[in-house]
C-alpha cells in the first residue's frame, strides 16, 4: 500500500518536471566548441576561441537565437582537444553526452576532426569542422559538415598554380606521413601534378613524422633529384624549418604550401626566410574589403593581432550553425532538434560567408573558392590570386 | 659522391645532439645504476634556458645598455645556460632520486618520467602553449666546397660538441673528481665506505650531464630555431637509445653510438623512402643489440663507468 502511494507519488513529481518542458523550445541553446587550446596548434585554438567569443558578444546583443520570434539565450562550451585526436573524442563525447550540447563546432585540424566526426555520427548530433580539409570528415557521415574546401580541390589548385605561374615541370613533396591532412593533401597534390606533367614528374616524394625537426637527408634527396619546386602542406611549427634547412642546403626554388601555412605565427617563426613564398588558401587579410574586413578589423581591436583563416572559418561555421537552428523548428527534445538543426544545415543555399559564397553538398561539404596568398617581405599575407572550381 | 658527403655533413651535425644527450644518461647510469628519464626534458629546458638568457641579452645589447656582439652572447648563452641547466639536474636528483636511492628501481624510473611531465607542464603554464623562435645569434654563412654545402653553424656545432665531449673525456679520466666517479661505477656499495661521497659524486655527475644537454638544446635551437614544450620526449627516448646502444656506462660508447644513431637514421632516409626511416633504421639498431645485447662497449653484468 505504502509502496503504491510512493510510486503514484513518484510518477506525480516526475510528471510535473516533464510537463512545461514538451512540446516548448528549449530554455538555453548550447552550443560546444572543440578546439585544440594546447598541444602542437594553440594559436588555432586561441583564435577558435576568440571568434566563439565574438559570435556570443553578437548573440547576447541580440537576446539570443531567434528561433520562430523567440529569442532563445545561447550558452557555448569549450573544450580543449589537446591537438590530439584521442582527447578530440573524449571531448565530443563530453560535449554531446554530459553537456547536452545543440551542435558542435570544431574540431579544426583533420587529425582530430575525422575520429571525432565520427562520434557526432554515431551520436547524431550535427558537427562542423570549419578548417578540416580531408575528405573523410564528412564522408559518409549525414550529420558532419566542414566550413572549407576540400583537399581534393587544393591540390590540382596549387599544381595549376604552379605551372602557370612558373611553368616549372619537376616538383618535389615534403610531408608529415603521421598526420592525416599533409598526407591526403600530398598524396592529391602528387596525383594532380603527374596528371598535368606525366608520370614520374614528381622527383622526390619525402615524408617525416610529427616531431621530426631535422629534414637534411630529405631535402638533401630532393636537391639531388633535380626538383624545381617544393611542395610542402605543413603546420606553422614545420614549415619555417623546412623553409630554412631548404635554404641552406642550397634549395632555390619556390617553396609552395597550403592553407595550414595561414597562421601569424608562420612569418613570426620563420622571419625574412619565407619571404616571397606562395600558398593557397580560404581567405587572404590584406586586400579585404566588406564584411570580411569589418571581422579583421573588429577581431583586431579586440585581440591585437590580425585573424587567420581558422578564425574566419569558425566565425562562418557558428553563423552557418546559428542559421540552421533559426531555420530549424525545435521541440526542446535534445534528439529531435538535433536532428531538425542538421536537416536546415543540409539545406542552406548560397549563404554569404566573410570566405566566401557557400552552398553544402550531399557529402556537407560547401562549394567555394580558393584564394592563393604571397608572403610579403614585410612577412604579410598578400592577396595574390584568386582560383575557383 | 657529393650526395654522399652531404648527407654525411647531416648526419654528423644531427648525431652530435644525440651523442650529447647520450652521455647525461649513460654517466647516471654508471654512477646510481638507474636511467634518468627526465633527461630528454632537461635537455628541453637547456634548450628553453638558452632561449630565455640569449633573448634577454639580445634585447639589452639593442637598448644599448651593454656592448655585446652576437658572437658574446651566444658565448655567455652557452654558460649561463650550463650553470642554471646544472643547477636543475642537482635539484631533480636532490628532490627525485635521493629519497628513492634504495628504493625498488621501477620507483625511480617513474619518478624520473614525473618529473619529465613536470618539467613539460610547468614549461607550458610558465610561457604558454606557443612556439618560441630561438634568436638567430649567427648569420648563417654557407660554404660550398666541391658541391658539399656546409654553413657555419654546422661547422660550429659538430667541432663544439666534439671538443666538449673530449673535455669530458678528460675530466673523468684525469681529475681526482673523474677518478671519485669511475670508483663509484665500479661499486657504489663499498666505495662510499671508503669515504668517497656518494652524493656529492651523484650531484656532480647529473651536473655534468645536464650542463651537456643544455648544451645541446642550445644548438638544436640555432640548428631549428622552434621550441615547443614537447621537443625533449622523443628525442630523449632517441638519445636513450643511443646510450643503450653504446652499452650502458660507457662514456666512449655513448659517444660514438650517439653519432652512429644520426647516421643511421639519416642514412636509412638516403636509401629507402623516408617513410620507413624509423622503421628501418630501428630495426638496424634491434639487430645490432641482438648480437650485442650489451651494447657495443657494454660488458655483461657491469656498469661501470668506462672510457
Amino acid at each position: 500500500m505504502r509502496k503504491g502511494l510512493l510510486f503514484v507519488l513518484a510518477l506525480l513529481v516526475v510528471g510535473l518536471a516533464l510537463a512545461p518542458c514538451a512540446g516548448a523550445a528549449p530554455k538555453v541553446i548550447k552550443i560546444g566548441i572543440n578546439a585544440p587550446l594546447t598541444g602542437d596548434i594553440p594559436k588555432v585554438g586561441e583564435e577558435s576561441k576568440y571568434a566563439a567569443q565574438m559570435w556570443l558578444e553578437d548573440l547576447k546583443a541580440a537576446g539570443g537565437i531567434n528561433v520562430g520570434g523567440k529569442k532563445i539565450p545561447v550558452e557555448v562550451i569549450i573544450e580543449d582537444n589537446e591537438s590530439k585526436a584521442e582527447s578530440a573524442v573524449k571531448a565530443a563525447t563530453k560535449l554531446i553526452k554530459q553537456d547536452e550540447v545543440l551542435a558542435i563546432v570544431g574540431p579544426q585540424a583533420s587529425k582530430q576532426a575525422i575520429p571525432a566526426g565520427g562520434v557526432a555520427n554515431e551520436n547524431k548530433t550535427p558537427l562542423i569542422s570549419p578548417w578540416s580539409t580531408n575528405p573523410d570528415t564528412t564522408k559518409d557521415r549525414p550529420f558532419v559538415f566542414r566550413g572549407c574546401f576540400l583537399d581534393p580541390f587544393q591540390g590540382p589548385v596549387v599544381a595549376n598554380f604552379i605551372t602557370e605561374e612558373f611553368g616549372f615541370k619537376k616538383a618535389a613533396v615534403l610531408y608529415d606521413v603521421a598526420s592525416d591532412y599533409p598526407k591526403g593533401l600530398a598524396e592529391v597534390f602528387k596525383a594532380a601534378w603527374e596528371k598535368l606533367h606525366g608520370a614520374g614528374s614528381v622527383v622526390a616524394y619525402e615524408s617525416f613524422t610529427t616531431k621530426d625537426a631535422d629534414f637534411s637527408s630529405q631535402l638533401t634527396k630532393i636537391i639531388q633529384a633535380g626538383a624545381e619546386v617544393l611542395f610542402t602542406p605543413q603546420y606553422y611549427n614545420e614549415v619555417p624549418l623546412i623553409v630554412q634547412q631548404a635554404h641552406e642546403l642550397g634549395f632555390k626554388g619556390p617553396i609552395v604550401g597550403s592553407d595550414s601555412w595561414g597562421s601569424p605565427e608562420t612569418t613570426k617563426l620563420c622571419g625574412a626566410e619565407c619571404s616571397g613564398l606562395f600558398f593557397s588558401t580560404h581567405y587572404a587579410a590584406a586586400g579585404a574589403t566588406g564584411a570580411t574586413k569589418a571581422f579583421i578589423d573588429r577581431f583586431q581591436k579586440a585581440y591585437g593581432y590580425e585573424p587567420a583563416d581558422v578564425a574566419a572559418l569558425t566565425w562562418d561555421s557558428l553563423r552557418i550553425v546559428q542559421k540552421a537552428i533559426e531555420s530549424a523548428n525545435l521541440t526542446g527534445d535534445i534528439v529531435k532538434d538535433r536532428q531538425a538543426v542538421r536537416d536546415a544545415m543540409a539545406k542552406i543555399q548560397e549563404f554569404e560567408g566573410i570566405t566566401g559564397k557557400m552552398t553544402f553538398t550531399e557529402e556537407g561539404d560547401p562549394i567555394k573558392c580558393a584564394v592563393i596568398v604571397r608572403i610579403s617581405d614585410k612577412g604579410e599575407f598578400e592577396f595574390y590570386k584568386s582560383a575557383c572550381p | 659522391m657529393t650526395f654522399f658527403f652531404q648527407n654525411v655533413v647531416n648526419a654528423l651535425q644531427y648525431g652530435s645532439f644525440y651523442a650529447l644527450i647520450a652521455l647525461g644518461y649513460s654517466m647516471v647510469y654508471s654512477i646510481l645504476m638507474l636511467f634518468n628519464f627526465a633527461h630528454g626534458d632537461i635537455f628541453m629546458t637547456g634548450a628553453y634556458i638558452g632561449f630565455g638568457v640569449a633573448t634577454g641579452l639580445t634585447v639589452l645589447a639593442a637598448a644599448g645598455t651593454i656592448v655585446l656582439p652576437n658572437w658574446l652572447i651566444l658565448v655567455l648563452t652557452i654558460l649561463i645556460a650550463m650553470f642554471l641547466t646544472s643547477m636543475l639536474g642537482m635539484l631533480v636528483e636532490r628532490l627525485g632520486y635521493r629519497p628513492l636511492r634504495d628504493a625498488p628501481r621501477a620507483s625511480a624510473a617513474i619518478t624520473g618520467m614525473m618529473i619529465g611531465l613536470i618539467l613539460e607542464y610547468g614549461n607550458l603554464l610558465l610561457l604558454g602553449p606557443q612556439r618560441r623562435s630561438f634568436p638567430r645569434l649567427i648569420q648563417t654563412v654557407t660554404y660550398d666546397v666541391g658541391g658539399v654545402i656546409l654553413t657555419n653553424k654546422k661547422i660550429m656545432i659538430v667541432a663544439v660538441s666534439m671538443v666538449l665531449m673530449y673535455a669530458l673525456h678528460l675530466f673523468i679520466s684525469r681529475t681526482r673528481w673523474g677518478l671519485a666517479m669511475r670508483a663509484m661505477a665500479f661499486d657504489h656499495v663499498v666505495v662510499p665506505l671508503m669515504g668517497v661521497p656518494i652524493n656529492t659524486i651523484a650531484r656532480l655527475t647529473f651536473a655534468l650531464g645536464s650542463a651537456l644537454a643544455a648544451v645541446a638544446g642550445i644548438f638544436f635551437g640555432l640548428a631549428y630555431p622552434v621550441l615547443d614544450p614537447y621537443m625533449g620526449i622523443v628525442f630523449g627516448w632517441k638519445a636513450f637509445v643511443a646510450a643503450i646502444l653504446g652499452g650502458r656506462g660507457s662514456v666512449m660508447g655513448a659517444t660514438i653510438a650517439g653519432f652512429m644513431l644520426g647516421f643511421i637514421e639519416i642514412f636509412v632516409a638516403m636509401v629507402f623512402p623516408s617513410t620507413l626511416r624509423d622503421l628501418i633504421a630501428y630495426s638496424i639498431i634491434l639487430g645490432i643489440l641482438v648480437f650485442r645485447p650489451h651494447g657495443l662497449f657494454g660488458e655483461a653484468y657491469s656498469a661501470r663507468l668506462r672510457l
